[in-house]
């Protein structure tokens, strides 16, 4: 399957050809130059999975394929950088999910970024970005992982950047590089111990789940905790960083500055999941050398999931909750991991993360693009600009209704499936998890309706210009990607995906999806009594009941505030500034003051040659008189 | 004639050629011509090197020649060359042609300027083929002298104060380094054999233990101040900042490269015991360099000032790398060595572009260029995105290479070091994006800059140029990190001796 490199390189080629010539290249040229492409890498990605799950299965599973794999980097003799391509269930998926969005985003932009400033640029932003995410999901060891972690950061930096006359586009660029640039000093910590023990980067050494191969690092502790729980906790710092995981998520909701198919590509449907594809592809190291660690994702991830949802039930621009929402439902897919298993039923979480990451991507992005649709038509994020859009934008009304009876877990969408495997997960873990996700589950449909209910009923806000659906480029991806959503849940995904690679038969448990189906119609129900009609005044006086619980949500409990503390007075005021004083007043002001010293001490000696005969000839009789005396009276 | 000797002899022929010349046009062609012909001459002597190896020749210094010029104390001109020096040979050459580009419009007077530019060269390209620790040294002060006058006459700002720091402080190492020096010539050989100054024969003796535990701290010091090492790097801001464009270039590029290749070649190699025995106290202050620098950068707001100290944290990451003792941290420092001389070039050749432009080096007084400058402004963004590590581009592989050769040391000391210098990457990611945000992106802030010009031909040729060599290394780091890694095995073989 040599010719799955061909994936990886057109979109690179298409990022150097149209960065370097794009700006004499017309518009529709480069847009075309980009989108063939990318169709292109689709279809080899479709062909790729369908060659790779067509193949009969050895011992009951697919075997991982190496496409490629060439040395890059040589440390020592056993640690080196490989560059490859390594083809498993899981990065076959997700080159299906990022090629299948990544297109969509293409084609989308046509309409969306019509004769923007920069139009080029920003098909070469996206080439670049789609060759980073591929080749991060197709890596055959931990470094080159880490390698496309960081150019997909830049790429993401860059593109949230593509305003860059606006400062509020500035600022979020950098706040995004800048967190998830902290989080990956963890993750190439625990790189450097990972190897530092199994002598390789390799996966396949590091996910063989054989004890021996981290024998070096057995007793050894670091204030009090094993140095494998402090590797493998510190690569998933960079994993929470990378999918905004609480308390390192403050930097999506302000990406959300980019321009939204940018958010629908990178910051909901694909880079975000990148820290849950890690703990996956990780996963038999997890569950093996370090369980604790898998219990600390979990909690986590509900942590996140919950904290997210309360804070997107207060949001008003639409942006904005949905990028909570994305929050939350990465932290269904961290939990689902967290409490996974390995072996038969056991693994269902690892397949349901896998299965919702699918999912998920496919009806966020859809909600995503919806949204631009949206504003596009009003020219405002904000729920009080919109309202009674669902006749003047019939098309991306009825994909986004689609979308939203996904992420709520309504059948037969897709998002029922995967996340009632996940509930059913989490409650085989403990009842407790059990019930908090399905409470979220439940305050996701809620936030979502009420979205939903603000654009496209409630009272239809005054409009400068009159809304239009937009046009065919902008609906045919929704109408694609809606068509997905409403299938997608009938892939039996255990076929292809599962911790141990074996099949996993999904059955459906009626009590747990009943449940879930119960409180999110419960859910919905109270959404549309509070916002179908715009009138109910109830929201408004729990509003007023709650006055700082409301301002602290919408805040988002103040995090962000917190952090501003940290980096702005600790950092920026205290040490920068401080060390600066410092290196200019104590370490420069010694030098300086050896400078003045030794003025000063050649000053004081300098009466001595004053030049004067009369004044020396004047000492040296005195001298020769003291030396006369002195030696007469010896 | 050993070729080596070329690359002293062309700067020395474009100094007559400038003599000669009489205006702008002939100063450019002796310059260009000059300049092309030493890079030519870098890339011909590592195809030389590489055949070379390949064909199995394993001595440790190839394309040798030598030559007595002082019976007395058995001082040789002696020349030779190993993967690193080849690297630097490559690395100077650049910096030196990009410089002459970067200069293009020298005024006033141009034909000292290069004149000095070039004396300058013949020190730099001297010091790097030398393998007699006398003529070395000598090329070492060479290479130091023409800064004073090129900083005194044709920089700006507090340009004599600056001039004069940066020249007594580079002074007071040299002597210092100068005492190692000799310090190392009187016991370069055992009792009643005559004392040498070639560096590959004091190698084979060893130097007693008591003298080296006193003059591997003056010869390390020595050459540390011209690496900014923590507490002696404050003539660099000052002097950076003053420095015109080129020479700014080639003090950053180049020139801070010496320190480090001295420490490497002379106080490690030659005293390999005692920099096991007292490795920790400097990688203490190394390791704060590193930090110290990094967080120092973030509040400045003169753009020179900020890569003055970027420069202090990155070439302290180079001591820091040398001071591990291991060969892939060795082969990072060299690497980092060569990126770090190639980005910085890049940085002070497009701050004095940019200055030549705004005439303001003051970011708060700047803003929005990316939208009148595009090509400067994609520059500055790459050169900071070098900076800070960006996979593809020559930091990235330079720093991990560092980074994972620091963590094969498994105890603590060594493990808490590396962790303290690896937080650098996101404080430098922190400065960078600062730079890069207020520079070039947001509103422009200056209706008057509106007026400016992107780039002309000459400018492109120089940031083309250091952008493909950061890129180069950056993409395809295998064969050149192989070529260094090998030659960093001798010193290694000391080190366990």
């Amino acid at each position: 399957m040599e010719y799955t490199l061909l994936i990886l390189l057109l979109p690179l080629a298409t990022f150097l050809f149209l960065g370097l010539v794009g700006m004499k290249l017309s518009e529709r040229t480069a847009g075309i130059v980009g989108t063939l492409s990318l169709g292109l890498a689709a279809v080899l990605s479709y062909v790729a999975a369908w060659q790779f799950f067509s193949a009969p299965r050895v011992e009951g599973i697919h075997p991982p394929v190496v496409a490629w794999n060439f040395e890059w980097l040589r440390f020592t003799d056993q640690l080196h950088i490989d560059l490859g391509i390594l083809l498993d269930p899981i990065s076959v998926m997700m080159l299906v999910v990022i090629t299948t969005v990544s297109l969509m985003v293409h084609l989308y932009s046509f309409g969306y970024m019509k004769g923007e400033r920069g139009f080029q640029r920003y098909y070469a932003f996206l080439s670049l970005f789609s060759f980073s995410m591929l080749g991060l999901v197709v890596a055959t060891n931990i470094f080159q992982t880490y390698i496309f972690w960081e150019l997909v950061g830049v790429s993401s930096y860059l593109l949230i950047g593509f305003y860059y006359t606006k400062p509020e586009a500035v600022a979020a660029s950098k706040k995004a590089f800048i967190v998830t640039r902290f989080a990956d000093l963890g993750f190439l910590i625990g790189i450097l111990l990972l190897s530092y023990f199994a002598g390789t980067f390799s996966f396949e050494t590091l996910t063989s789940g054989n004890a021996s191969v981290f024998a070096g690092a057995a007793g050894r502790t670091f204030l009090g905790c094993s140095v494998m729980s402090w590797a493998t906790a510190l690569i998933f710092m960079g994993c929470a960083g990378k999918s905004a995981m609480f308390p390192l998520h403050i930097w999506l909701p302000d990406a959300m500055e980019g321009p939204t198919p940018v958010s629908a590509l990178i910051h909901a449907a694909t880079m975000v999941v990148a820290g849950v594809y890690l703990v996956a592809r990780l996963f038999p190291l997890y569950y093996f050398e370090t369980p604790e660690v898998l219990v600390f994702i979990a909690v986590v991830g509900a942590v996140t999931s919950l904290y997210a949802a309360v804070v997107a039930c207060v949001q008003t621009d639409i942006k904005r909750v949905l990028a909570f929402s994305t929050i939350s439902q990465i932290g269904f897919m961290m939990v689902a991991l967290g409490v996974s298993g390995m072996e038969g039923h056991d693994g269902l979480g690892y397949m349901a993360s896998m299965f919702h990451l699918f999912t998920h991507a496919m009806f966020k992005a859809l909600l995503f693009l919806g949204a631009g649709a949206i504003i596009h038509a009003v020219h405002s994020n904000e729920m009080s600009r919109m309202g009674g859009l669902r006749k003047k934008m019939p098309v991306t009304h009825i994909t986004f209704l689609i979308a939203c009876l996904a992420i709520s877990g309504i059948p037969p969408f897709s998002g029922f499936f995967s996340k009632d495997e996940i509930l059913a997960a989490a409650f085989a873990f403990s009842p407790w998890m059990g019930w908090t996700m399905s409470v979220i589950a439940g305050i996701t449909a809620f936030y979502m309706f009420r979205l939903y209910y603000n654009i496209f009923w409630a009272v239809p806000a005054e409009q400068e210009h009159e809304p239009h659906e937009a046009p065919g480029s902008m609906t045919v991806p929704l109408v694609i990607l809606a068509a997905i959503t409403c299938v997608a849940g009938f892939i039996p995904f255990g076929h292809f995906v599962s911790a141990t690679g074996a099949v996993l038969p999904i059955h459906i448990d009626w009590r747990v999806a009943g449940l879930s189906v119960l409180i999110a119609c419960l859910a919905i129900a109270l959404a549309t009594c509070f916002y179908r009609k715009g009138t109910n005044s109830l929201p408004d006086r729990l509003e007023a009941t709650f006055p700082r619980l409301h301002r602290a949500a919408y805040r988002r409990f103040y995090i962000d505030e917190a952090y501003l503390f940290v980096t702005r007075r600790i950092i920026f005021g205290g040490i920068c500034s401080g060390l600066a004083w410092f290196d200019r007043h104590v370490i420069d002001g010694a030098m300086n003051g050896l400078a003045w010293l030794t003025g000063r001490a050649s000053m004081a000696i300098r009466g001595l040659q004053s030049g004067q005969v009369q004044q020396y000839a004047y000492v040296f009789l005195l001298g020769t008189l003291v030396l006369t005396v002195w030696l007469i009276l010896m | 004639m050993n070729f080596l000797s070329l690359f002293v002899a062309i700067p020395l022929l474009m100094m007559l050629g400038l003599w000669l010349s009489r205006n702008m046009g002939q100063i450019r062609i002796v310059m260009v011509s000059g300049a092309s012909m030493l890079v030519a001459l870098a890339f011909g002597t590592l195809a030389a090197y590489l055949s070379a190896r390949a064909a199995g020749d394993t001595a440790e210094m190839l394309f040798r020649a030598d030559l007595l010029w002082f019976a007395p104390l058995n001082i040789h001109y002696a020349v030779g060359v190993d993967g690193i020096s080849v690297a630097m040979l490559i690395l100077s050459s650049l910096i030196v042609f990009t410089g002459v580009f970067a200069s293009w419009k020298m005024d006033p007077l141009p034909k000292e300027f290069f004149l000095w530019f070039c004396l300058l060269s013949v020190g730099v390209f001297g010091f790097f083929i030398s393998i007699d620790l006398f003529t070395m040294f000598m090329f070492y002060e060479i290479a130091l002298i023409p800064m004073y006058l090129l900083i005194g006459v044709w920089g700006t700002g507090r340009k004599e104060y600056s001039a004069m720091k940066l020249t007594l402080m580079l002074m007071g190492g040299s002597a210092l380094l100068l005492v190692g020096i000799l310090g190392i010539y009187f016991h370069s050989a055992p009792e009643g054999a005559p004392l040498t100054m070639n560096i590959l024969e004091i190698a084979e003796n060893s130097i007693p233990m008591s003298a080296q535990r006193l003059f591997f701290p003056l010869t390390f010091v020595g050459f540390g101040v011209l690496g900014a090492l923590f507490p002696f790097h404050t003539w660099s801001p000052d002097g950076h900042a003053s420095a015109p464009t080129s020479v700014s270039m080639l003090h950053a590029g180049v020139l801070m490269k010496l320190g480090g290749y001295g420490c490497f070649r002379v106080a490690i190699f030659l005293m390999p015991e005692a920099a096991q025995e007292l490795s920790w106290l400097f990688l203490i202050l190394t390791g704060i360099s590193v930090v110290y620098g990094a967080f120092s950068a973030c509040v400045q707001t003169d753009l020179k000032y900020i890569n003055a100290y970027s420069s202090v944290s990155h070439c302290g990451l180079v001591l820091f790398a040398i001071l591990m003792l291991n060969r892939t941290a060795m082969t990072g420092a060299v690497l980092q060595m060569l990126s770090h001389g190639l980005m910085t070039a890049l940085f002070f050749a497009l701050i004095g572009m940019i200055y030549g432009r705004t005439h303001t080096r003051d970011i708060r007084e700047m803003g929005g260029l990316m939208r009148i400058m595009p090509f400067l402004g994609a520059g500055y963004v790459i050169a900071g995105l070098a900076s800070l590590g960006l996979p593809g581009l020559s930091g990235f592989v330079a720093e991990m290479s560092v980074f994972v050769g620091s963590f094969q040391h498994a105890d603590l000391f060594h493990r808490v070091l590396t962790l303290v210098a690896a937080t650098s990457i996101v404080i430098t990611a922190v400065y960078i994006l600062r730079v890069v945000g207020k520079l070039l992106y947001g509103p422009v802030v200056n209706q008057n800059h509106l007026a400016l010009t992107d780039a002309a031909w000459f400018e492109r040729i120089s940031v083309v140029t250091l952008i493909v060599a950061i890129a180069a290394i950056g993409l395809f780091p295998l064969g050149l990190s192989d070529m260094i890694s090998e030659s960093i095995l001798p010193v290694i073989e000391q080190l366990v001796k």
